[in-house]
Formats: structure tokens, C-alpha cells, sequence
């Protein structure tokens, strides 16, 4: 023993430290983890954003303590200028879509439990791993830094739709410095965002253990694993988008600016260009990514309401199908975005078709879901309720984009706040939920500790009848015909009777924004002080809970898993307990 | 736990439905040829919808009290699911969904695969940061071409015409409202100065983006009198909020004698 | 749980204390106490990852072309540009170099660790080359007025050759990487999979540069 012991402390004269150990880790849980606080640090963000957002809409005028320190010339005495509310605007949607919500669900707990739930030592590529995460570091940076100089961020919404984005700081403040900034830091995001899909599919492809097949991976995995396919393709052609742009705004190039323009007086030298070729190659990007923020919400609920059930998911082959259908079409619907942007109408027929495709598999999803709760024996701890709230909100969200898909009808709907309503209860919600209910789920398994219920389930209530009370109004604003990214009401004699209804979803926002706050505390707090957390404590049947929580840093501390059956045997007739884990030999009747 | 999550879902599902019905918020009345028709395929998408979110919803809380462990020792139910209901339920989907953007097809058409009629009157629709002008060919029929170092808010030549040697443009007519004849075919030709701006006419169920560099066509025809708001609906800078104008539909009458009141002003 | 119960040769490697489940915040990552290279991935996993990137890489430059046939498409401003006949040179020296890496892999499967060696170093020479070429017909089309921004098909141009480039010296940085690592690569079977995988690379930005060529010829 002795001499083992010896030869091991010999071979293994890896950095201790705190830098080796949580800085530049190359263990994937640490890496996950890095990423989630990156996700948790810019959601704050950008719930801020959304606040400042609401305050403004309400009270233009209101003097907003501190914020004058941020951007003198932005907010002078305090009072959010027109330009500044586009400002603030264009950082929410940026940092919300892609460092919350193309992060934590996928490169959060993608990069944690991928290996894991496959059976998997770590990833395919720590290195390439590490590098991903820091690279990301480097864009939120780089992004953030926007809210520094003196121009400000940029005005022209996360979408960055040229010529606003292109001519430079003729066309508003922020286009100047602001708008390079964004996009440099986008572009840093894209290398990143492909560098971890690399990691993800090559992991799932080879790194699965013995006997698990891939129609037995969780469908957690299959999330990540559609998700990494698609980012990989989508965020080239964002890079080549953004490169496009930086070129047309420092280059002198014009591929997305026509020629005799004349903006704030200022005759541009441009010509030829495009406006239309930004927005194919964004949304061709950009319906791709929406799938991507929303996939591994779909499979961590799924995964959620199965072992809650203490029953098999509904339809698992369905539900992947489902998953790759949406994957495939979420690639040829893009141009539903640009319905009325003067592209051709018979092209924006052809896409409008595809797009109520795509809501088939949405559906199949949402049918297997309930299908998996009925004849089911529920529990509810807290990440059950937020997988059962998933599904609400993915059902209400999902409904509105059956408007906005037919071209009739986005006529006159597009760019209001019915659009704003469909993807914030989309992605801004329902996301949002996978990424708690993942939370919850995982916490234990993560920190060694159990997150507090009660607090759990004061969390879960107030933002789960919150976020009805915010967006479910934005639908009527949209009906009312409520223009988007509008700074103030007065400016039309058919906006000042919505006043009303911009006020209850303020308030409605700044409690909902308030109880986040406890969420915060839990996770914290939890982290030293939680109950401490057996290796299975919600008696799931997939391989992160069969290791310690924490994992050992190879996860399985040198076993090599060997899979019989699938990821939801729950309930199995004759076996001894209402479950049976995935690496479990125990012979039962079924068990695929 | 089951309970006050069923609950809550059938409340909400049952004021949001409310709020829907009762039309508190609501389009305005449409005052064109082609509302009705896409006004009636939001009802029937608001239906279809509606029910299914009502459904689902409904199902959603019911399942969830349904199936709540009452303690009783009892198992789930093993089953991995049913190919017969998924293939159902996928063809439902698709026949609902696919069905529903197909019937509204022939308003799409209408709009925009057709073009206006050769008699329809003509105007261009200007924008820019942040203001809409909108010029009227005049009597011979002709825009005059638009020179873009010739643009001069100080003497209102807002559109760089050159009148003293582009004879098209002698006698355009540059105003800052759009006033239409009621009841008479309007094709709008919609252009920008600088970047991006759409128009949009809630009443008149119109929407079309202008793209700088293009020159967008749309037609329509108006059914009622009376003035109407026109707002730019895409993000074009930090005026964007206030970019508005004023679609006038007047008689015949009232936008003859307008528009020679126009004329006399440039 | 410890060192003790892992008999497997290969986890011989993975002994060590590990960490217990519990310690909360503390003991959630624990550091690297097991070694990268011990980690043990199949040779297959680079080349999936490779053909992977070359995807995105692919996507890149079709979202590219797809801006070149707009742009073309749309506008009346397009002017023909000339073409550098330095090009013809670099292509032949790209090919060239995707011959000889052919014969440094074939040397190294015949255990010819010299010739690996030397075939790598040419072809990382031709590398150098073709993207000196390459600047030289940058220089060329200045000497004519021809900047990125002249006109939308030199803007093309410059986007193209400039992107090819920069993918290029990544594979050239990887075959530096190789030379320098020529000795220990051709010892020992499991790095063989760098020398495959830069291949694969490096025959493919040869493949995209044709398919550039192409685009140059029939739309400039």
C-alpha cells in the first residue's frame, strides 16, 4: 500500500491552489460552475436593465438615484434620456440571449452533468473546455465595458439592424465606440459559443460508458447534444454577420449600406449595400439560437417531470424526434422575423408555412409532457414546480407565435409589444424556468447541500404568478397596436390610455424582480449552510446520482459505469423500489 | 401543493381568456378593404388558440391534482407511451396549425401578390430621423428624382429635389401629412433618407417597413374619413418614440381642395 | 472509498484522494489532482471535433457567399476586379503543400521519423509561402488602387483571401506545432492523431481556397 501510495503522490504533481483549482480549472464541474455564476452575474444585470426599463416607461422624468454616475450625458440629474432607454434596452436583450440564456442552461449545466449523466470522466477536451469559458469571460467584458465610455452602449437593440448600426455615430449616440464594442464582444461569444460545441458533440459521441447507447441517454443529454449541433452552425454566420459590419463601419466597405443616404445631415459615403442581407444573415443566426436557449429547458423538464412522476417520460423516441425536428427546422424559419421588411411576400409565404411546422414538434413536447404526469404519483418539491411551470408558460408563449407566424396577421403585430410578450414568455420565462428548475434539481448534487424549500417555494410562486402578471398585459398592449422599443408614451394620443396597463406590469416587475432576491440568498446561503445532501436525494435513476455529492474530480472515482437500461425506469412493475438507476444490474421485467 | 398549483393555472388560464373576451383592449375599428378579412383570421386564430390554451392549461392543473401522491402506496402507472395517440396528436397538430396559415393565404395574396390598380393614386412615403414627409406627384404624374446633396432643411427641401432643372419635380408636391380620398385606391411608395423605419396605420391594418435603397410599393384603400395616427414602428434611434404623422382620409371633395392648397404652398 | 480499491491497470494513474461528498462550497471542484494526459479519449474524438470545426468553418464562408450574391445581385455598382496572377503561384504552392504533408504522413506510418521531419518542414515552408503570396497580391491590387473598400468586389476579395489567410496561419501554427514536436510524434503511437488532424485541417483550407479561386473566377 505504501509503495501504491508513493508512486501515485509521484505521479501526480499536479498545482494545488486556489488558481489551479477554481481560476483556470480544467474539470468540468468547475468550468460549469464558472460559466453559471458568468450566466447569474449578467442576469442581475440585466434584470437591473429591465428595471431601470420599467421605471422609465411609467415615469419618464423620475430622477433614478445613481444612475448619473453611470452616464452623465445619458442620464443627467438622473432622468434616462430617449437615447439612453435604447441604450439600455440593447444591453438587456444582448446580455440576457446570449450570456443567460445561451449560457447556463448549455455551457452551465451542459458542461457539468454531460459527462457526468454519460458516464464520462470529464469532457472530451478540458483544455478546449477552459478556453471556451474564458473566452466567454472575455466577451461579457468586452460588452460590458460599453457601459463605460462616454457615448454609451449602443441604440439600436440587440438586432443591431443596419444602417442604424452601420453609419456610425451620425445615426445616434452609442454608434460610435458603443457599437463596436458590441460587436467585437459578440464576435468573441461566437469563437467561444463554437469552441464549446466542439467540446459537447465530440463528448456525447464517444465518451458515453459502456451499454449506454444514445436512445438511452437522459433527455438532458440529447438537449445539449441537438443544442451543441446547432449553436456550432448558427454562431458562424453570426460571426461572419458581425465581421460584415465591423468592416462596413471601420472598413469604408458597404455591404449593408445603400448609397445616397443622408443621416443628421451628414451625406454617407457608402453605396450598394443591403439592409436586408444583415437581417437574413441575424435571423438566419437568430431563430437557430432561440432553439438554443430553449432546448435544454425542454430536456431538463422532461427529465424534471419524470422523476417527479416516479413514471417513464412520455414517448422518449417522440420527444427526440421532436428535439431534432425542431433543430432541422429551426434552420429554415428565419425569415418569419422579416415578414414586412420588404423581402419578397412570396418568400415570406414559404417561410410562414415552415414556421407552423415547427410548432408540431412544439406541440408533440408539450402532449408528452402531460402525458407523462398522467397516471403519475407527483411530488412537488421546488425544481417540480418550476419544470410544471415550464410547461405553463411554454404552452402560453408557444400559442402567440401562432399569430406572429401567419403574415396577415404579424402585419399587425410585428414590432409590438405582442412580439415582446411572445418571446419574453418564451424565452425571458420559460428558459428562465429550465434554468431554475436545473437549479433546484442539481443544487445537492453540485454544493453537497439542499437549497431551502420554503424560500424554493416562495420563489417559485411570486415569480411564477409574477411573470403572468407581467407579460400576459403585453399581449393587450400589442393589440392596442403598442409600438416596440418605444421611450415614452406621449408621443401618441393612442398610446397615453395604455399608462394604465404600464404601470400594474411595472409594479408586477418589481416584485417579481425583488423575489429573485431570495433566490440569490438560498443559493448562497445554501452553499455553506444548506441540510446536507445524501448522493440521491430525490430518487432519480441517471449517473449523477449515483456518484458523491460533490463528484470526485473523475466523477466516478475510477469506475467505469456499465449501463442496462434506459434514463426513466420509474415505477417498474416487480422491481423493489419505484425506480431503478440507470448502472443498475437488478433484473426487472422491462427495461429497455 | 397539487391543489394551489391547479388552481392558480385554472385561475390564470380563466382571467387571461377574460380579458380577452371582454375586449378591454382591442384593435381599433379597421377602416380599410382588407381589415375585415385579416381582422376575421385573428378571430378565428384567437378561437383556435384560445381553446387550446385552455385545454392545455386545464389539463395541465387537472393532471397535476389528478396525480398528486396521496400517500396511498400506490404506483405510477408504467408506461413508456403510446404511438397511436402521438401519431394522432402530431397529425392534429400539423392539419390545425399548417390548415389555419393556409387559410389565410388569399389575404396575404390580396395584399401583396397583386399589385394596385392601374387607376390607383400615387404617393411616396418619406421618412427619416424623425419625421415623415410625403410627396404628391402633381399633375403630371411623375416623382421628380430625389439628389440626396441637395437636401436643405432650411429651406423645407427636405426630399433634395432640384426644381429649377428636373422638370418632374416642377411640380411635386412635399407635405408633412398624407391626406387620401376615402373609398379611392392608394398605392404608397415608401422610401428613407437614412436608416430603417416602418409604417404603420393601426386603423388601416398596413404595415411595410422602409428599407434605405429600396423603393417599397403597397396599396390599399380607405373606408372612412376622419384622421388617424401614423407611427414609425422600427427602431430608427432616440426619437423613434415620437415619429409620427397624420393619415387624413377626407371626400373627394375635401382632398381635391386640399391638395390644391398644398400645391399652392410649395 | 480510496486508492487502495482500484485495481484496473489504467486507473492506476487515477489513485489519489479525490474528495468527499459534503464540504459544500469548499469542495466542489478540488482542483487537478488527476493529469490532463491521463485522461483518455479514442483518437477518433479529434478527428469528429476537427470535422466539426471545418462545419462552422464551412458555414462561415457560405454565410460570405451568400453576401457575395446578394450583394452582386442587387446592386448596379459592380465592377470586375483583376486579378492578381500571383494567385495561380499561391494555388500551386497550397497544392503543393498538401501533396508533401501527404509524404510526411506516409513517412511517418513507415516509421521514416527523418523524412517525417523533413517533409513537414517543406510543408510548412509552402504554407509561409502561399499567405506571402498571398500578401504580395494584396500589394499588387494597391499598387492599382485596389483597397477593401474601392468597390464591392474588391471588398470581397480582401473578406475572402483575408479570412482564408487568418484559418490558414492556424494551420500553420499547427504545423509548427508538429515540427517542433517531430521527434516525440514520430516515437510514440498516440500523437499521431495531431499529425491527422492538422491534416484534415490543412486539406481542407487547401479545398476552401480552390472553391474561393472558383468563386473569384466566375462572380468577380
Amino acid at each position: 500500500m505504501a509503495g501504491v501510495h508513493a508512486e501515485a503522490v509521484h505521479r501526480h504533481e499536479a498545482p494545488k491552489g486556489f488558481i489551479r483549482r477554481y481560476i483556470f480549472s480544467l474539470d468540468h464541474k468547475v468550468i460549469g460552475i464558472q460559466y453559471y455564476f458568468l450566466a447569474l452575474f449578467s442576469v442581475f444585470v440585466g434584470l437591473l436593465l429591465s428595471i431601470l426599463i420599467r421605471i422609465h416607461l411609467v415615469w419618464p422624468q423620475a430622477k433614478i438615484p445613481l444612475l448619473e454616475l453611470l452616464s452623465r450625458t445619458g442620464a443627467p440629474g438622473g432622468v434616462i434620456t430617449p437615447e439612453y432607454y435604447l441604450s439600455l434596452l440593447t444591453m438587456h436583450g444582448t446580455i440576457m440571449v446570449f450570456f443567460v440564456l445561451t449560457t447556463a442552461p448549455q455551457s452551465g449545466f451542459g458542461n457539468y452533468f454531460l459527462p457526468i449523466q454519460i458516464g464520462a470522466e470529464d469532457m472530451a477536451f478540458p483544455r478546449l473546455n477552459m478556453l471556451s469559458f474564458w473566452v466567454t469571460f472575455a466577451g461579457l467584458v468586452v460588452l460590458m465595458a460599453a457601459f463605460f465610455i462616454p457615448d454609451g452602449p449602443p441604440i439600436s437593440g440587440w438586432t443591431a439592424y443596419p444602417p442604424l448600426s452601420a453609419v456610425g455615430g451620425a445615426s445616434g449616440p452609442g454608434e460610435a465606440v458603443g457599437q463596436n464594442l458590441w460587436i467585437i464582444s459578440i464576435a468573441i461569444f461566437c469563437v467561444a459559443s463554437m469552441l464549446g460545441a466542439l467540446n459537447f458533440i465530440a463528448t456525447t459521441l464517444d465518451l458515453r460508458a459502456h451499454g449506454l447507447s444514445l436512445m438511452r441517454m437522459p433527455l438532458t443529454c440529447w438537449a445539449w447534444f441537438i443544442t451543441a449541433i446547432l449553436a456550432l452552425l448558427s454562431f458562424a454566420v453570426l460571426l461572419a454577420a458581425g465581421a460584415l459590419l465591423l468592416l462596413d463601419r471601420v472598413g469604408g466597405t458597404s455591404f449593408f449600406v445603400p448609397g445616397g443616404l443622408i443621416v443628421s445631415d451628414k451625406i454617407i459615403k457608402h453605396s450598394g449595400g443591403s439592409p436586408l442581407l444583415w437581417q437574413h444573415l441575424f435571423w438566419f443566426f437568430g431563430h437557430p439560437e432561440v432553439y438554443i436557449a430553449i432546448l435544454p429547458g425542454m430536456g431538463v423538464t422532461s427529465h424534471i417531470l419524470s422523476t417527479f412522476s416516479r413514471k417513464p417520460i412520455f414517448g422518449y423516441k417522440a420527444m427526440v424526434v421532436a428535439m431534432g425536428a425542431i433543430g432541422v427546422l429551426g434552420f429554415v424559419v428565419w425569415g418569419h422575423h422579416m415578414f414586412i421588411s420588404g423581402m419578397s411576400p412570396y418568400s415570406a409565404f414559404a417561410f410562414s408555412v415552415l414556421t407552423m411546422a415547427i410548432a408540431v414538434p412544439s406541440a408533440i413536447k408539450t402532449f408528452n409532457w402531460l402525458g407523462t404526469i398522467l397516471g403519475a404519483k407527483l411530488r412537488f418539491p421546488t425544481p417540480m414546480l418550476f419544470a410544471l411551470g415550464f410547461v405553463s408558460l411554454f404552452v402560453t408563449g408557444g400559442l402567440s407565435g401562432i399569430f406572429l407566424g401567419q403574415p396577415p396577421i404579424d402585419i399587425y403585430f410585428h414590432d409590438t409589444y405582442f412580439v415582446l410578450a411572445h418571446f419574453h414568455m418564451i424565452m425571458g420565462v420559460a428558459a428562465i424556468f429550465g434554468i431554475f428548475a436545473g437549479t433546484y434539481f442539481w443544487f445537492p448534487k453540485m454544493f453537497g447541500r439542499m437549497l431551502n424549500e420554503t424560500m424554493g417555494k416562495i420563489h417559485f410562486w411570486v415569480t411564477f404568478v409574477g411573470v403572468y402578471a407581467i407579460f400576459m398585459p403585453m399581449h393587450f398592449l400589442g393589440l392596442e397596436g403598442h409600438p416596440r422599443r418605444y421611450s415614452e408614451l406621449s408621443g401618441f394620443e393612442f398610446l397615453k390610455p395604455l399608462l394604465g396597463v404600464h404601470d400594474f406590469i411595472s409594479h408586477a416587475a418589481f416584485i417579481t424582480g425583488a423575489i429573485q432576491l431570495v433566490f440569490l440568498f438560498n443559493l448562497f446561503w445554501s452553499m455553506f449552510k444548506g441540510m446536507k445532501a445524501a448522493e440521491n436525494p430525490w430518487e432519480a435513476t441517471t449517473l449523477e446520482w449515483t456518484v458523491p455529492s460533490p463528484p470526485p474530480h473523475d466523477n466516478f472515482a475510477g469506475r467505469h459505469p456499465v449501463i442496462y437500461r434506459g434514463a426513466y425506469e420509474f415505477s417498474v412493475p416487480g422491481a423493489e423500489k419505484d425506480y431503478v438507476m440507470q448502472d443498475s444490474p437488478e433484473k426487472v421485467e422491462a427495461g429497455h | 401543493m397539487a391543489l394551489a398549483i391547479a388552481l392558480v393555472v385554472a385561475l390564470i388560464s380563466v382571467v387571461s381568456v377574460a380579458l380577452f373576451w371582454a375586449r378591454i383592449w382591442w384593435f381599433p375599428p379597421d377602416i380599410s378593404t382588407h381589415g375585415p378579412a385579416i381582422d376575421h383570421q385573428f378571430m378565428l386564430t384567437l378561437v383556435i388558440t384560445g381553446i387550446i390554451f385552455v385545454l392545455a392549461q386545464l389539463s395541465l392543473a387537472y393532471l397535476v391534482w389528478r396525480n398528486r401522491d396521496r400517500g396511498d402506496g400506490r404506483r405510477a402507472s408504467y408506461s413508456h407511451g403510446n404511438n397511436a395517440l402521438e401519431a394522432t396528436w402530431t397529425i392534429a397538430a400539423a392539419l390545425v396549425f399548417i390548415g389555419l396559415n393556409l387559410m389565410g393565404y388569399h389575404i396575404w395574396a390580396g395584399i401583396h401578390f397583386v399589385g394596385a390598380a392601374p387607376g390607383a393614386m400615387q404617393v411616396e412615403v418619406w421618412g427619416q430621423q424623425f419625421a415623415w414627409d410625403f410627396r404628391y406627384p402633381g399633375p403630371d404624374g411623375k416623382f421628380g428624382s430625389s439628389h440626396v446633396e441637395k437636401v436643405d432643411d432650411a429651406t423645407a427641401n427636405y426630399l433634395g429635389l432640384d426644381r429649377d432643372h428636373d422638370a418632374d419635380s416642377k411640380d411635386d408636391i412635399v407635405t408633412s401629412t398624407l391626406a387620401i380620398p376615402v373609398n379611392r385606391e392608394v398605392q404608397i411608395f415608401l422610401r428613407s433618407k437614412d436608416v430603417t423605419h416602418s409604417f404603420f396605420v393601426r386603423e388601416l391594418r398596413i404595415r411595410q417597413d422602409l428599407v434605405p435603397g429600396m423603393i417599397i410599393p403597397i396599396h390599399f384603400t380607405a373606408t372612412q374619413t376622419g384622421r388617424y395616427e401614423i407611427a414609425c414602428a422600427e427602431l430608427c434611434g432616440l426619437g423613434h418614440y415620437r415619429m409620427r404623422a397624420f393619415l387624413q382620409v377626407m371626400t373627394e371633395e375635401d382632398y381635391e381642395k386640399w391638395l390644391a392648397n398644398m400645391a399652392a404652398q410649395q | 472509498m480510496g486508492s487502495t480499491t482500484l485495481t484496473k491497470p489504467e486507473s492506476a494513474a487515477r489513485l489519489d484522494d479525490f474528495g468527499r461528498g459534503g464540504r459544500g462550497f469548499d469542495d466542489f471542484g478540488g482542483g487537478d489532482r488527476w493529469v490532463p494526459e491521463r485522461h483518455r479519449v479514442p483518437s477518433r474524438s479529434y478527428m469528429i471535433a476537427m470535422a466539426m470545426a471545418l462545419a462552422a468553418i464551412v458555414m462561415l464562408f457560405a454565410a460570405f457567399t451568400s453576401a457575395l450574391v446578394v450583394r452582386k445581385g442587387l446592386s448596379y455598382d459592380w465592377v470586375s476586379m483583376p486579378m492578381p496572377r500571383v494567385l495561380w503561384l499561391n494555388t500551386a504552392l497550397l497544392l503543393l503543400s498538401s501533396l508533401t504533408l501527404e509524404f510526411s504522413r506516409r513517412a511517418l506510418g513507415a516509421h521514416r521519423a527523418e523524412a517525417f521531419a523533413r517533409w513537414l518542414y517543406v510543408t510548412t515552408g509552402l504554407g509561409v509561402a502561399f499567405v506571402a503570396g498571398q500578401l504580395l497580391a494584396w500589394r499588387e491590387l494597391a499598387a492599382q488602387g485596389v483597397y477593401l473598400a474601392t468597390n464591392p468586389s474588391s471588398s470581397f476579395f480582401y473578406l475572402f483571401t483575408a479570412a482564408h489567410g487568418l484559418h490558414l496561419l492556424g494551420g500553420i501554427a499547427a504545423l509548427i506545432y508538429l515540427v517542433v514536436r517531430a521527434g516525440a510524434i514520430a516515437l510514440r503511437k498516440q500523437r499521431r492523431t495531431a499529425v491527422d488532424v492538422t491534416a484534415l485541417y490543412w486539406h481542407f483550407m487547401d479545398g476552401l481556397w480552390i472553391y474561393i479561386l472558383f468563386l473569384l473566377m466566375t462572380r468577380f
